[in-house]
């Protein structure tokens, strides 16, 4: 059994939420240059030009990337030969995400979900934490973050699907969604899809497919087709970064596709926003 | 497309020159409220009581930013997603207020009230959070400080770069910008 200090957790949480509120992570950032270059209009061009000086400014200078710092997301992998010595895992990734959002002067966005009133004075920063955890083999954990703002939650959408529906109903479902989104969501955007388990395995599943570093290739050559095919139909729609209109309205489509029930086939829509902040580690 | 700087307060004569896809540089002072906000402000409007901040000519900022560091005016001061004040801003245009600024898109209803009260929806980039708040040179909680990034803040600005959306004539950015890259099948 390997131990692990609370406090070390509690650290390393802290500072991939410091480092995520104020560093793009170059895979968006390079993602980012290539949509600038491509992108046909020059009304989406330079707003594109503006996202990429807020990355340089915010990392030069410390400051936070988007006013909305987002929740804190985890989805965390814990080695059975793991024992945190001193506390809960849980309460060390909690404790971490209050330092991180406190130290860095991040926004405080959690809130009753009736009264609307800010957590800031009840609970701390950005409490609870959402955190997906996953027991492996072995002696390590491995936490991956991002911070995930509001606008482009707010336009995700989940369906179970007769069967029948297939491939082709799925790409319809994504780029209707997508549609009705127009500029909303911040784009140029990244669009998780969940295919296949439970409802709710689908919705997790579409959330963790954002946290795959944009660029990357599904490992399963039907869903990269598929990703791609998707992909296209996106930027078809005439979007646009931040919806002026443009070419480049999505700059990846990753899927995460999971066995399901015979009688369903439950789809999920995540979209993230140009900010991805997202970053992974292993204690 | 044309390329203005203007100064608030903002006056009729300033809006209806601008057309959707013009780019402005806004200087002066800007009055910051988002949907918790826009809901007390309107009741006082119908309840005829006094706003905390004079209504006529002025730009509304949707926006909940960060906190400040120490010797910043402001963090990070991005846009939020305008639809949320939607049902509120027919009541401010109608009442004297003479633009807005946030992102994503407005209903018809305020796309109608911009031109009947000469009202402009201006565009700011999302997500530059950073860029934008380096543009605000001042900042002060004026009313609802309990609503902590929501509260009315009186902010001043230098140079800060927007993008006209609806303008007073109809015309909607969004919609002619999709029309234009649109590939239909």
């Amino acid at each position: 059994m390997r131990e692990i200090e609370f406090d070390v957790v509690v650290k390393a949480v802290r500072d991939i939420i410091v480092h995520c509120g104020t560093d793009l992570p170059q895979d968006t950032y390079d993602a980012l240059e290539e949509a600038m270059e491509n992108e046909a209009s020059p009304v989406s061009k330079e707003v594109i030009r503006q996202i990429l000086e807020n990355a340089n400014i915010a990392k030069d200078e410390k400051r936070p990337l988007c006013q909305d710092t987002g929740l804190a997301v985890f989805f965390v992998k814990v080695g059975d030969e793991v024992k945190i010595k001193g506390g809960l895992l849980k309460d060390a990734i909690n404790k971490g995400t209050e330092q991180g959002y406190t130290e860095a002067y991040l926004r405080a966005s959690t809130c009753e979900p009736f009264s609307r009133a800010n957590l800031k004075d009840t609970v701390g920063y950005n409490l609870p934490a959402i955190i997906h955890f996953d027991i492996v083999a072995g002696d390590k954990i491995d936490i991956e973050y991002a911070a995930k703002g509001g606008g482009s939650e707010n336009v995700s959408r989940a369906r179970v699907f007769p069967p029948a529906a297939g491939k082709d109903g799925i790409v319809e479902y994504v780029k209707e969604v997508i549609s009705d989104a127009g500029g909303n969501p911040c784009p140029p955007i990244t669009v998780g899809v969940g295919i296949g388990g439970t409802f709710e395995k689908a919705a997790i599943s579409s959330k963790h497919a954002l946290f795959r570093d944009i660029g990357s290739k599904n490992p399963d050559p039907e869903m990269d087709e598929m990703e791609q095919r998707i992909l296209t139909e996106i930027n078809k729609l005439g979007i646009g970064a931040m919806g002026m209109g443009g070419t480049k309205t999505a700059l990846a489509v990753h899927i995460e596709a999971n066995p399901c029930h015979i009688a369903s086939l439950p789809v999920s829509v995540n979209v993230q926003c140009h900010s991805s902040r997202h970053t992974h580690i292993t204690i | 497309m044309a390329q203005y700087s203007l100064t608030t307060p903002l006056s009729s004569e300033d809006t209806k020159k601008l057309k959707a896809g013009d780019t402005v540089l806004l200087n002066g002072t800007l009055f910051t409220a988002r949907d918790a906000a826009h809901s007390r402000l309107v009741k006082l409007i119908e309840e005829g009581k006094e706003l905390p901040f004079d209504i006529e000519g002025s730009v509304i900022y949707f926006v909940g930013p960060t906190p400040p560091k120490p010797g910043d005016p402001i963090g990070s001061a991005g846009p939020t997603t305008s639809y949320r004040m939607d049902s509120f801003s027919p009541t401010m245009l109608k009442n004297g207020s003479k633009g807005m600024i946030g992102k994503g898109k407005r209903s018809q209803e305020v796309k109608d009230a911009c031109v009947e009260y000469d009202g402009i929806y201006f565009g700011a980039t999302g997500g530059a959070g950073a860029l934008l708040g380096k543009q605000i040179t001042s900042a002060e909680v004026i009313a609802y400080p309990e609503l902590g990034p929501e509260a009315v803040r009186k902010i001043t600005v230098k140079d800060f770069p927007v993008t006209v959306i609806n303008d007073t004539h109809g015309n909607d950015l969004y919609q002619m910008g999709r029309e234009q890259y649109e590939v239909k099948d």
